[in-house]
C-alpha cells in the first residue's frame, strides 16, 4: 500500500514534469541568491576569515552583536532611521492623500490625466539623478536655492554639510519624488466609493468640503489604515542607497542609517562579520515588525498579507 | 460617480466654483514644482558658466551653447557606460521576464505538487534576507565580481512581480488550458502559444518595472564592479556630479565650465527615461492597480 501511494505521488509529479522543469531555474535562483546569503548570516557569529571561508572560520558567539550594542552607533543609526521614517509619515503620507483628494475633484478629464502624468514622473528618475539635482541645487556657490537666498539678502548656506538640514532635505526630496506615485492607490480607493452617497449628502444640504470630510475620507479610511499598518512593518527600511549618495563626513551624524553603516564599515572597511551582524540585527527587527504589522492589520481591518 | 455629480449638480454654488478655481491653480502649481527642476537642469546645461554661477538661468538657457555637451561627449567612459547600461537593461529584463513567467506559471498550476511549499519559500524572502554582505560574499564566491552576471543575476526574480504574475495566470480559465491539452499542446506550448498572448499587457507592465529598475540601478555596480569599462551610466553620473571626478582630473579650461558639465551629464542620464515615460506611463499605473487588488 505504501509503495502504491508513493508511486501515485510520483505519477502526479511526473505528469507535471514540465512545470518542474520551468520552475527549476527559479528554484536554483532562490536557493543560490536568496537562501545562500541566509546561510551566510552564520558569519555574524564567526570571525570571518577570507581564506578559511564560510565554514572554516572560528565561532565567536555574539561578540559582534555586543560590539555593536556597546558602540555609540546603535542609537544614532536607530534614531536616524526612525526619524526619517517619522518625517515621511507625518509629511509625505498625508500629502499624498491630499493630492489624491484634489486630483479627484478635477472635472476636465484631460487636465486630470496631465496632472497625473506629471506628478508621477519624478518617481522614475534614478536615485543618482535625484541626488545630483539635490546637491547641485543646494550648492553654496551656484545652486538655485542659494542664489535665491542671496538675492533676497540672506546668507549662502552649505546645506549638505549641515547635520541639522539633512532630514529636511531628504524628506522634501522624497516628497517630490513620490507624492504623485503614492497618490495612485488613494485615487483608486476614492473611485471605489459609491456615487449615491455623494448624492445623498447633497440632498441633505451637505456642501463641498462636507462631502469630502464625511464621505470621501471615511470611504478611504480602511485603505489608509492598511497602508499605515503596512508602513509600520517597514520603519526599519530607508532608502539607504539614496542616502549614501547624499552622505558626507560632515552630515553623517544625522544621515547615517544601518544600510550606509553596513556598507561603510562592513564592506568598504572589510569588517565582514561585524557588518553582517549589524545587518542581521536590522533584518530580524524588520521581520518581527512585518509580522506584528500583519497581525495588527488582520485584527483591525480583515486585510493581511497572508 | 463623476457622471451622477454632473447630472445632479445643475446649480453650481459660488463656493463650489471658488473651490474649483483654487483647486486648478493649486494643481498647476504642483505640476510646476514637479517640472521645474527638470526644466532648470536642461536650461543650465545649455547656459554660460557665469550665468549659472550668477543665478541668471531661470527657464531658458542664457547665452545658449552646446560646449558643455561637447565636453561630456568626449568623456571616454560615457559612451561605454551608455552601451553597458543598455546591455544590462536588455539582458537583465529578458532574464527577469523569463524567470518571472516560468515561476509564476508553474506556481499557478494546480497540478504542480508542492506549489504551496514553493510559494511560501519564495514569499518568505520578501520579508527576510541575508543582507548586503552575505549576498556580496555569495556573488564573490561564484566568481561573478566584475562580470555582467553580478549585475543581472542577484536580482533576477522580484518575488512581488512573480506573485503578481501568478495571480494573473490564475484568472486564465482552466477550460482554455484543458482544451489546449486535448489539442495536443504540452506545457511549454500552452504557456507560449495560449497563455502569453493573453498576458501581453501584464508582461509589458512587469517588464517596464524591471527595465526601469535596471536603467536606474547604481548600487549593485558600486558593490560588484570595480573596472571602469563595466560601469553603467549612473555610476559615471555619480562620479561627475557627486564625486567631482571630471572636474578634479581636468585642466583649467574645463574647470571653467564645471557646473555646465554637471548639468549636461544629468540631462544625458535622464533623457531616455523622460522621453519614453509619457508613452509607457499607463502601464506603470496599471501595475499599481494590479498590486492593490487582493487575491
Amino acid at each position: 500500500m505504501h509503495t502504491s501511494r508513493g508511486s501515485r505521488l510520483w505519477r502526479r509529479i511526473w505528469a507535471a514534469r514540465y512545470l518542474y522543469l520551468m520552475f527549476l531555474p527559479v528554484l536554483i535562483y532562490y536557493i543560490v541568491f536568496r537562501y545562500g546569503p541566509m546561510l551566510g548570516l552564520s558569519i555574524a557569529f564567526k570571525k570571518y576569515d577570507l581564506i578559511k571561508g564560510f565554514t572554516g572560520s572560528k565561532w565567536v558567539g555574539f561578540k559582534y552583536f555586543q560590539q555593536f550594542f556597546n558602540s555609540i552607533y546603535v542609537w544614532r543609526l536607530l534614531r536616524n532611521t526612525l526619524l526619517i521614517n517619522l518625517y515621511d509619515l507625518i509629511f509625505n503620507f498625508p500629502a499624498a492623500i491630499m493630492l489624491a483628494l484634489l486630483i479627484n475633484e478635477v472635472q476636465n478629464r484631460r487636465f486630470k490625466k496631465t496632472v497625473q502624468t506629471i506628478t508621477y514622473m519624478p518617481y522614475f528618475i534614478s536615485s543618482v539623478v535625484l541626488a545630483s539635482m539635490v546637491v547641485q541645487f543646494l550648492s553654496p556657490s551656484s545652486g538655485i536655492i542659494n542664489n535665491l537666498i542671496a538675492s533676497m539678502g540672506g546668507e549662502r548656506q552649505y546645506f549638505m554639510v549641515q547635520p541639522e538640514s539633512f532630514r529636511t532635505i531628504f524628506t522634501i526630496m522624497n516628497l517630490w519624488k513620490s507624492i504623485g506615485w503614492n497618490s495612485i492607490i488613494f485615487l483608486a480607493a476614492i473611485s471605489g466609493i459609491n456615487g449615491e452617497l455623494y448624492e445623498a449628502c447633497r440632498v441633505d444640504g451637505g456642501g463641498y468640503l462636507r462631502q469630502m470630510w464625511h464621505i470621501t475620507l471615511p470611504g478611504i479610511a480602511s485603505t489608509i489604515v492598511v497602508l499605515l499598518i503596512m508602513r509600520l512593518g517597514h520603519v526599519m527600511d530607508v532608502g539607504y542607497e539614496t542616502i549614501l549618495l547624499l552622505q558626507n563626513n560632515a552630515n553623517q551624524e544625522t544621515s547615517d542609517v544601518i544600510g550606509t553603516y553596513v556598507y561603510r564599515r562592513g564592506l568598504k572597511g572589510g569588517e565582514y562579520s561585524y557588518g553582517t551582524a549589524v545587518g542581521m540585527f536590522q533584518s530580524v527587527v524588520g521581520f518581527s515588525l512585518v509580522i506584528l504589522a500583519n497581525w495588527l492589520s488582520r485584527r483591525y481591518s480583515d486585510t493581511s498579507l497572508w | 460617480m463623476e457622471l451622477t455629480r454632473k447630472h445632479t449638480g445643475i446649480r453650481v454654488a459660488p463656493s463650489r466654483k471658488a473651490f474649483l478655481i483654487f483647486n486648478t491653480v493649486f494643481l498647476l502649481l504642483i505640476c510646476f514644482v514637479m517640472l521645474y527642476p527638470v526644466i532648470y537642469v536642461v536650461a543650465a546645461s545649455f547656459s554660460e558658466e557665469t550665468a549659472i554661477l550668477r543665478g541668471d538661468v531661470t527657464f531658458i538657457p542664457v547665452g545658449a551653447h552646446v560646449k558643455a555637451y561637447q565636453k561630456v561627449f568626449v568623456y571616454p567612459l560615457l559612451w561605454q557606460s551608455y552601451s553597458n547600461t543598455l546591455l544590462y537593461t536588455v539582458l537583465g529584463t529578458a532574464i527577469n521576464l523569463t524567470l518571472t513567467v516560468f515561476g509564476g506559471w508553474a506556481l499557478s498550476q494546480r497540478k504542480m505538487v508542492g506549489r504551496r511549499f514553493f510559494t511560501l519559500m519564495c514569499v518568505f524572502t520578501m520579508f527576510f534576507n541575508g543582507g548586503m554582505i552575505p549576498t556580496f560574499l555569495v556573488v564573490k564566491g561564484l566568481g561573478m565580481l566584475n562580470t555582467i552576471w553580478a549585475i543581472v543575476l542577484p536580482g533576477a526574480v522580484s518575488t512581488y512581480n512573480m506573485i503578481l504574475m501568478r495571480t494573473f495566470f490564475r484568472q486564465i480559465p482552466d477550460s482554455l488550458v484543458e482544451a489546449a491539452e486535448l489539442d495536443g499542446c504540452r506545457d511549454f506550448g500552452i504557456l507560449f502559444r495560449i497563455v502569453l498572448p493573453l498576458s501581453l499587457a501584464s508582461l509589458m507592465t512587469i517588464g517596464m518595472f524591471y527595465a526601469v529598475a535596471h536603467w536606474n540601478a547604481y548600487f549593485s555596480a558600486v558593490l560588484y564592479l570595480s573596472k571602469p569599462e563595466l560601469y553603467p551610466l549612473q555610476i559615471i553620473l555619480r562620479q561627475v556630479v557627486l564625486l567631482n571626478e571630471i572636474v578634479e582630473n581636468s585642466t583649467s579650461t574645463e574647470n571653467v565650465m564645471a557646473e555646465g558639465i554637471k548639468y549636461a551629464t544629468i540631462v544625458v542620464a535622464m533623457l531616455p527615461m523622460l522621453c519614453i515615460y509619457p508613452f509607457v506611463q499607463r502601464y506603470f499605473v496599471k501595475g499599481v492597480m494590479i498590486g492593490s487588488v487582493k487575491e
